[in-house]
């Protein structure tokens, strides 16, 4: 569909070697004629934009000019186009190199993420259980041993804040996009984006000091009446639990997951909402059978990048969080549980030698997972693309 | 036509029965008005309580008043758009108390000083000292990571929408959006590991920090300014193609001039996220009291790591970090107006 | 570099004068800052001021010291206030590492240096070695949460606080409690022991005296990590003291200094119930004996955690301040010697006992002079 060379013709065309001065001064002559180009964008309309390109094309120096005028004011000579292409073909195709090398750049650094983490964790992957034993918070315990436990309070507590999470922010986005009056909306989309960019310190400073005291009736509450569940049996106060946390991180990627699916949800197709009003449906039938399945694929992806951000999150769960080594399902119990990031952000000031390869392996394990929930979210949301027919 | 047909002289209407506009409202005030009553009588009346019982009870009897006169579905309606009220105001609550806390909490130490002054000489119960050397810190770090990360994403962008087809460009996408899940800690683990193998165990810096937050803004910036480009007209760079114009020019000069507007919107917000990150630069950039300007040597202060460590050292540090938090929020706000600000000005009056 | 900027200083010479006399101390080891010679033009430096120290002071290491250290460096910063001195409290191992390393001056550390970090420092101090001083002593405040009880404070001996610490006591009216705590009305509340969820010093010296007073009731071995799980705890002191603010019936240990209102167990020391206190800290660290192979260099300290001293207080905490007997330059020479000499004097540990800096328990005149004595040592490569 673009009428610019495509590589094979590059690759038969030997000329695009042969002016590479040519192009090397077009490609310096452009830098210059950016910043003033993008100067007068500001207030041109788009129109003027096009008008302005033209007139700035034919202003620098004379290389340029010749090929572009004798490129589209004449009918040429086919020779002469061809050479005024071979030589922007060659600028072409190092812009497309360039481009393309950053990005394989990205999978570069996704590598070197693993494998310096790796390299620094491979101490501790390959010592011996006595060098291990010597590290006084390992317990005597292996590296798996002592990895399991972490893996699952990172599992539990980043799957506990999803759970109280998604239907809350489904409500709030239902609320912006269809419930709430167009100007309310707007400014609620605005604060809940201003929320998403709180720093997480302060989460964990408010956890700690506005939030664990409104849990403690709550969860008082809960342990006296369902404490025949185990899962809610033995509160101590204070509210240092692994459900306190959860309830941190709720908090936290609630604005999250709200902006994402607020953006799918505006998207929905009016068209669709309009004709489900006009056959009758009420506001809730119609987001039943418009906006929702419209936005599901969104939705999940909203998810997983705030499961994403609950399982990598460091200082609020540190700072609410009375921390353990357990399998554990007593959600009220204090000290049964401890996430991956708020172990290694505790251990990582006091830790040296090969207690710091232990905490980057542990870090490894939280690498290897984000990537695994990561991956199977898009495998998920490949699948609902190709049979639903919303998309 | 029902009107003809309708002999009663009351049912003159085109739809069936309705509860009045007031209906929902009432039943709030009497839910409220019932639920105090009961928890006073059983002695548990706090707000909580009463506004929970609330809920439930308007959520039971609207409904079931609803499904009297107006049916089943309207009844359904209605019970939908109690749950997503509640659910509304429900999540509201934290996120309010949380804004109230820091703006309360925050004002206490907040002042001009405080912004301009740093913590050289500060101890004990001294109120003086500010947060000039931290702002500093998070400026420099924060625009270095952008420095390596916007051009990173810009091309990475532009390659996946101009020119990525195939294999690589799907291996592409995929790995960035693998990469936004990275979490802050690791990108600050990676950092670590890089910086000690490369400079020695005890290399601290700012670039250190950048790296680490770079790591997680790439993909941020990637996504927006994917999103942006793919916003532009087809038919812009056909026209484009049409005058002649390579397509490596009218990338830089139609494409990515129509989309600027977008782009610097997207990285503010990619900024926005990752200014406040705490765990990657508490164990990479480190903490001290007085300015730094060299990114590439010495350790820096920087906002978040100066609030968590005021709170570490309890009395006027817990007010000191409050007031850091309201700082960096008030920061982060600015950020995003200049980003609104620019994209408005930016914007192309004849785009969509 | 810098030392133009001196003059400019209006209390410059007052500092150079106090300077002087701190360096006069060691005049044997011939320092004079060769870096001074050249501060000629500026006019108003007194010409036989030894040094106008300049440059870089930097260190790193234990948060228990952070306060103090914010005090020292406030006060070493009038008399040397050219010198750029940054603590970055990170943490005692990765303040040894750092130090190790060569990226610090100095180090702040909870705990003496390990057997393989002393021959590491060897290497670090170019041929020369680790100086170990102990500088900061803390007292750690047993503290708890029991609004209702009046009184000062309760009476616990080593034994009775290991089972509470080990859950073996669960509740606050239990006879082993009240048999030491006659007039005291005691609620009957489940007792919360609170733990530090991080590896720290405070941990260790804390287990470290219920190992070894505790006459067996602590079956855990003394460990900076603390050895019980299940419980509830926080994440460094502040995370301490939130949570046992946080829940009636709470217990924790924390540095003295940020004990606030909650109340604070006496210790049985002897035939006597000791509350905490600066002095009462510092008569353990007098009654203690010098650590297993310290030397007049690296002056570790064994505490005695049974002492039966009277007055004495055994749960303290002992941080040292780690450098290099050799160091490459002069002026890092100078700069080390004038702080450690600022630190250890008088002056300084009258600054880092005021409570509301560190409330720290100010050393002997004699562990001064043994630690003066160290710090003059230390020489130029």
């Amino acid at each position: 569909m673009t009428p610019v060379p495509t590589s094979s013709q590059d690759s038969t065309v030997p000329g695009g070697g042969q002016a590479p001065h040519g192009a090397v001064t077009t490609a310096a002559g452009t830098p210059a004629g950016v910043p003033a180009g993008g100067r007068r964008t500001t207030a041109a309309t788009m129109d003027e934009d096009m008008h302005d390109d033209s007139s700035a094309w034919a202003a620098p120096g004379p290389t340029a000019v010749d090929h572009r005028v004798s490129g589209h004011a004449q009918p040429p000579a086919p020779a002469v186009s061809l050479r005024a292409s071979g030589a922007s073909r060659v600028a072409d195709t190092i812009f497309k190199g360039v481009s393309g090398a950053t990005g394989v750049l990205i999978l570069v650094v996704l590598a070197a993420v693993a494998g310096f983490l790796v390299l620094r964790a491979w101490p501790a992957l390959t010592a011996s259980p006595d060098e291990l034993a010597k590290i006084s918070w390992m317990n005597g315990q292996s590296l798996l041993e002592y990895v399991g436990p972490l893996v699952f309070g990172t599992l539990l507590s980043a799957i506990l804040a999803l759970g109280l999470a998604v239907p809350l922010s489904l409500g709030i986005a239902l609320f912006i996009t269809h419930y709430a009056p167009r100007r309310a909306a707007q400014a609620l989309g605005y604060v809940i984006d201003l929320l998403a960019a709180i720093p997480s310190v302060v989460y964990g400073l408010w956890g700690a000091l506005w939030l664990a005291p409104v849990l403690d009736p709550i969860f008082r509450w809960l342990s006296d009446t369902l404490g025949f569940i185990p899962l809610f049996a033995g509160y101590t106060a204070p509210a240092r639990n692994v459900l306190a946390a959860a309830t941190v991180l709720a908090v936290m990627i609630i604005p999250i997951i709200t902006a994402v699916s607020r953006e799918v949800f505006f998207q929905t197709p009016v068209l669709h909402e309009e004709a489900a009003l006009a056959l009758g449906a009420t506001r809730w039938e119609t987001i039943r059978m418009a906006v929702l399945p419209f936005g599901r694929s969104g939705l999940v992806s909203a998810s997983m990048l705030g499961l994403g951000r609950a399982l990598g999150e460091t200082m609020a769960v540190l700072m609410i969080l009375s921390p353990g080594y357990l399998f554990s399902f007593f959600l009220l119990k204090p000290g049964q549980h401890q996430s991956i990031a708020a172990n290694i952000a505790a251990k990582f000031p006091e830790a040296s030698g090969l207690s710091v390869s232990v905490l980057i392996a542990t870090g490894l394990a939280l690498f290897v997972i984000t990537l695994a929930v990561n991956m199977v979210a898009r495998w998920i949301i490949a699948r609902r693309a190709e049979f639903s027919g919303a998309n | 036509m029902p009107v003809a047909t309708a002999p009663a002289s009351s049912a003159l209407t085109l739809t069936g029965n309705r509860l009045p506009r007031w209906a929902p409202w009432a039943s709030v005030a009497g839910s409220a008005l019932v639920a105090w009553g009961v928890l006073v009588l059983t002695g548990e009346h706090t707000a909580t309580t009463v506004a929970a019982l609330t809920a439930l009870l308007h959520a039971v009897a609207l409904t079931s008043v609803s499904r009297y006169v107006e049916g089943p579905r309207r009844a359904t309606d209605r019970l939908a758009t109690t749950l997503v009220t509640v659910a509304f105001l429900l999540a509201l609550v934290p996120l309010v108390s949380l804004l109230w806390t820091v703006v309360s909490r925050g004002a206490v130490l907040f002042s001009g000083t405080f912004l301009t002054t740093d913590m050289v000489g500060v101890f004990g119960d001294m109120t003086s000292g500010g947060v000039a050397h931290a702002i500093v810190g998070t400026l420099m770090v924060t625009l270095t990571a952008t420095l390596i990360s916007v051009p990173i994403g810009l091309l990475t962008a532009i390659y996946l929408v101009e020119y990525g087809r195939g294999p690589l460009a799907k291996g592409i996408t995929f790995f960035v959006d693998v990469m936004t899940g990275i979490p802050s800690i690791v990108a600050g683990l990676f950092a670590f590991a890089l910086f000690t193998l490369l400079m020695g165990p005890a290399y601290r810096s700012g670039l250190m920090g950048a790296v680490a937050l770079a790591v997680l803004m790439t993909p941020v910036v990637i996504r927006s300014v994917e999103e942006m480009l793919r916003l532009v007209p087809n038919e812009l760079r056909e026209a484009s193609y049409a005058l002649g114009v390579p397509k490596w020019l009218t990338i830089l000069k139609v494409v990515l001039r129509t989309s600027v507007a977008g782009i610097v919107t997207g990285v503010m917000l990619a900024i926005a996220r990752v200014i406040g990150e705490t765990a990657p630069l508490l164990i990479t950039v480190g903490m001290i009291t007085r300015t730094n300007w060299d990114v590439f040597e010495g350790r820096m202060a920087t906002l978040p790591v100066f609030a968590y460590s005021q709170y570490q050292q309890g009395g006027v540090g817990v007010d000191r970090a409050w007031a850091a938090a309201l700082t960096l929020i008030l920061i982060v706000m600015l950020l995003n107006l200049v980003a609104r600000g620019i994209s408005r000005a930016f914007r192309p009056k004849t785009g969509r | 570099m810098s030392i133009s900027r001196t003059s400019r200083r209006a209390g410059s010479l007052v500092a150079v004068g106090a300077l002087a006399f701190a360096l006069a101390a060691c005049s044997d080891s011939g320092t004079t800052n060769p870096g001074a010679t050249g501060s000629t033009g500026s006019g108003s430096t007194t010409s036989d001021a030894p040094a106008a120290l300049s440059g870089t002071l930097a260190g790193a290491g234990a948060s228990s010291q952070g306060k103090a250290m914010e005090g020292w460096a406030a006060g070493f910063a009038d008399i040397a206030p050219d010198v750029q001195f940054s603590y970055d409290a990170a943490g005692s191992g990765a303040g040894r590492e750092q130090f190790l390393a060569g990226s610090t001056l100095f180090a702040g550390s909870d705990s003496a240096l390990k057997p393989e970090e002393i021959t590491a420092a060897a290497k670090r101090c170019f041929g020369g070695e680790a100086l170990e001083l102990p500088v900061y002593i803390s007292p750690i405040a047993v503290i708890y949460n029991l609004p209702q009880v009046s009184a000062a404070n309760i009476n616990l001996d080593a034994k009775t606080l290991a089972q509470i610490f080990d859950g073996k006591i669960t509740k606050w009216n239990d006879p082993a409690i009240a048999a030491q705590n006659e007039g005291v009305e005691l609620p009957d509340l489940a007792i919360i022991p609170v733990n530090r969820s991080d590896e720290s010093g405070t941990t260790e010296n804390f287990t470290e005296y219920l190992a070894a007073a505790g006459e067996g009731a602590w079956t855990h071995e003394p460990s900076g990590d603390w050895p019980v799980s299940g419980g509830q705890s926080g994440n460094g002191t502040s995370g301490m003291v939130d949570t046992v603010k946080a829940a009636e019936g709470t217990i924790g240990y924390a540095d003295a200094s940020r004990a606030g209102d909650l109340g604070t167990v006496a210790i049985k020391v002897g035939d006597a119930y000791v509350p905490y206190s600066a002095e009462a800290a510092a008569k353990v660290v007098d009654a203690s004996p010098a650590a297993e192979g310290a030397t007049d260099k690296r002056l570790v300290i064994e505490l005695d955690r049974t002492t039966t001293a009277e007055g004495a207080y055994p749960i303290v905490l002992v941080s040292y301040d780690i450098a290099c007997s050799v160091y490459e330059n002069a002026a890092d020479v100078a700069n080390v010697k004038a702080f450690l000499t600022y630190v250890a004097s008088e002056e300084g540990q009258a600054r880092s006992a005021q409570p509301d800096v560190a409330g720290s328990a100010p050393i002997s005149a004699e562990l001064r002079t043994k630690i003066q004595a160290a710090i003059d040592a230390i020489s130029v490569k």
